[in-house]
């Protein structure tokens, strides 16, 4: 069929299935803008900034496991957009961003809004493309969606200048892909997986480490399979958090710098790591010379290069979770779960010696109470997703998460302003679920024009602004290990939230008590519209536990213990 | 091969022939601190492919990152780290004409090469062979007052 570039573009994305595309015009971008107002197969939502439509489809991608799509304009619609990649490439999730380039007879001559895209895109996409002819740009499409999403998934970019937006050619968009030299490995090495078991039957303390791998691979049915069947216990990264279910006895929690005692001390004692789709990052392994010091490592991922990257692993198989899962299910009816007794025994002692804990007040409310509440009043049916810093850690802490893809959070670029627009992705992707973006008072602010798009298109998402008047993640750093020189850190200067919030649109509220909170999350639900809940806390909160960056993960800052009358 | 020691290594690298991809991969190296010592590329005769040889160096575990990332780039084919690899390089060498010719033949045809254009002023030789090799003749060479050198890089091919 005979049609224009701009054209071919949406056809490409109605093929693949996309509902919601994120985006904002601009010169170079206007012809496929032009043919995004006549067509009817996907809704396109305009954000108020570049970078809230890259992290909205991120946000759709991580709520479905989709391809989420975003579409900016060259030059400063691109380079706004680079947070956006760069969030999604560390945490690889399967995004395609399409950008007008200027016309290629332009390009190279500092033409208006020019910018190399794929020059500056290289190192935060897993792959990108600049068009070159409209005859290639049905096979470039179709390549990019595949790649986002197979193997180790992440974003992609397609750079298309503005003339072959307009060229008119014969579009057939391609069944298949055939790339020779992408063939990503998805089967494990079946001598590994066996060599794997054996490990795992000979072990005594084996400890089963679950990251973000499981989600992005839909496997956490097989993982719950599995620790129901070993009763191994488990610790979540948290990339990984809901993949086993708060409920579950043998999840220990999360692991690393704000891990919880259980865990840290189960990844200090284990003798066998179980890797699963983790990638054993700073944060999670402290000192390295001290971590997981008594074990033998399986590895199990779907990216060669992760394995043997930060530790020496003994077991590598490299392969799709959820493959690899299967074929050690198949080897696991045998299994002695009484051989870890002493060791679950163990782990119990110590989660009873320091729980995951904190100490209530009824002056104030605690951020770990909001929390912990708002998981109580709005149930496990909510997505979460979340800023950067105290409150992020605080969420993963304490949020009652119950399935995967449940908790969208930056993990690994860790982008203040992701929250507000991933939730309103989520939100688009599961309009009948109740979508809560628990943030803080720094983070909201980075991308706060988002009221305005999540008013016009009444896309109700509630942001739980955890108000303590600081730049709370660093201020605690600077308490620790700054003598408590709080370099502009102090935000106690604040907008009127609830005034901010209606003048855009939406709905605030000031919340100082927890009667107060009760009563504003039940109307934000039922007012059904976007709204900022401004929640005070108190100032000087600490995440707890914390490992000191670079200290072993044994060497715990640990919080307070509450003694029987609760003090 | 020691774990930790800063061992020099080439790498072979079969790549699809698109825009940008000799780009990637030393944006790649420059991007996660790899150092490129030298580097070569060529088309691959009768196919849509090219060869890249890199010899870097680093201890084994920087080999093996360095290897494996070469690997998830999209249009990279085939990566080739081994230790029997057959290596050769070229270096063309320019002389005043004033210097004893007869020297500078002999030495050139003693490392595989010879003189290849002579002019009113200066006398050009070239010599391949393995660098090290390449490396003495260099250093033979000062003797006799080179004006330039120029290398070309390593190649090579596995055994």
């Amino acid at each position: 069929m005979q049609m224009s570039g701009a054209q071919m573009v949406c056809e490409a994305i109605i093929a693949e299935g996309v509902k919601t595309v994120f985006g904002y015009p601009g010169g170079a971008i206007m012809h496929v803008y032009d043919e995004i107002y006549k067509q009817e197969g996907f809704e396109h939502i305009l954000n108020r900034h570049e970078q809230a439509s890259v992290h909205a489809a991120d946000g759709y991608a991580r709520a479905t496991g989709e391809v989420g799509v975003a579409m900016v304009t060259s030059g400063p619609g691109f380079t706004n957009a680079v947070t956006g990649l760069a969030t999604a490439y560390m945490d690889s999730i399967p995004l395609v961003v399409i950008s007008g380039q200027v016309p290629s007879q332009l390009i190279g001559t500092d033409g208006f809004q020019e910018i190399d895209a794929v020059g500056i895109s290289r190192p935060c996409t897993k792959h990108n493309f600049l068009v070159r002819s409209l005859e290639e740009l049905p096979r470039v499409l179709k390549e990019a969606f595949y790649i986002a999403r197979s193997g180790r998934p992440g974003p992609v970019l397609v750079d298309i200048p503005k003339d072959i937006t307009v060229d008119i050619g014969e579009f057939e968009y391609p069944d298949s892909v055939d790339i020779p030299s992408y063939k990503p490995t998805y089967k494990g090495n079946k001598r590994q997986i066996e060599k794997a078991v054996e490990a795992i039957k000979l072990a005594k303390k084996p400890l089963l480490y679950i990251g973000g791998g499981v989600v992005l691979s839909n496997a956490y049915k097989l993982v719950r399979e599995f620790v129901e069947k070993t009763q191994i216990p488990t610790v979540e990264t948290l990339m990984a958090r809901g993949v086993l279910g708060a409920k579950n006895p043998l999840l220990l929690g999360m692991l690393g710098m704000h891990g919880n005692y259980a865990s840290n001390m189960a990844m200090s004692e284990t003798d066998l790591v179980i890797s699963l789709g983790a990638r054993f990052d700073d944060r999670v392994t402290g000192k390295l010379s001290e971590f997981a010091k008594y074990a033998d490592i399986i590895h199990v991922d779907i990216d060669a290069a992760n394995i043997g990257k930060i530790v020496e692993v003994d077991y590598p198989i490299v392969g799709d979770v959820t493959e690899v899962m299967k074929k050690i299910l198949e080897q696991m009816d045998d299994i002695d779960t009484d051989r870890y007794e002493a060791w679950r025994n163990i782990l119990k002692r110590y989660d009873e010696l320091h729980p995951q804990s904190y100490v209530d007040s009824d002056e104030v409310i605690k951020p770990q109470w909001a929390i912990e509440r708002i998981g109580e009043l709005i149930g496990e049916d909510a997505i979460i997703t979340s800023d950067v810093g105290q409150h992020q850690m605080w969420a993963a802490q304490h949020y009652p998460f119950d399935r995967p893809r449940q908790w969208i959070n930056s993990g690994g670029l860790g982008t203040m302003g992701f929250g507000f627009p991933a939730a309103m992705g989520a939100k688009m992707a599961f309009p009948e679920k109740t979508v809560v973006n628990i943030t803080g008072d720094g983070s909201i602010l980075m991308n706060m024009q988002e009221l305005v798009t999540a008013a016009e298109y009444k896309i109700p998402v509630i942001n739980l602004i955890l108000n303590n008047h600081f730049l709370g993640m660093v201020r605690q750093w600077q308490t620790f290990f700054y003598e408590k020189r709080y370099s502009e850190t102090d935000l106690s200067f604040q907008p009127n939230w609830k005034a901010l919030a209606e003048s855009c649109g939406g709905i605030g509220y000031d919340v100082t008590t927890k009667e107060e909170f009760d009563a504003a999350v039940k109307d934000a639900i039922e007012q059904d519209k976007v709204c900022f809940m401004n929640v005070i806390v108190n100032r000087f909160e600490d995440v707890l536990p914390m490992v000191p960056s670079g200290g072993a993960l044994f060497n715990m800052m640990l919080p307070q213990k509450i003694d029987e009358e609760g003090k | 091969m020691g774990t930790l020691t800063n061992e020099r290594r080439v790498i072979s690298v079969i790549v699809m022939n698109e825009s940008s991809v000799l780009a990637r991969i030393t944006a790649l190296f420059a991007g996660r601190g790899y150092n490129i010592e030298s580097l070569t590329v060529a088309p691959i005769p009768n196919s849509d492919m090219s060869h890249i040889t890199i010899a870097t160096k680093g201890s084994a575990k920087v080999m093996e990152q360095i290897t494996k990332q070469l690997h998830k780039l999209i249009p990279i084919y085939k990566v080739v780290e081994h230790e029997e690899m057959v290596e050769k390089e070229m270096v063309l060498a320019k002389f005043p004409i004033a210097e004893s010719l007869a020297d500078i033949s002999v030495l050139a045809s003693a490392y595989n090469g010879g003189v290849v254009n002579v002019g009113k002023e200066m006398i050009i030789v070239m010599v391949a062979d393995e660098p090290m090799r390449i490396r003495h003749f260099i250093e033979a060479s000062q003797r006799y007052n080179p004006c330039e050198i120029v290398r070309g890089g390593v190649v090579a091919i596995e055994r």
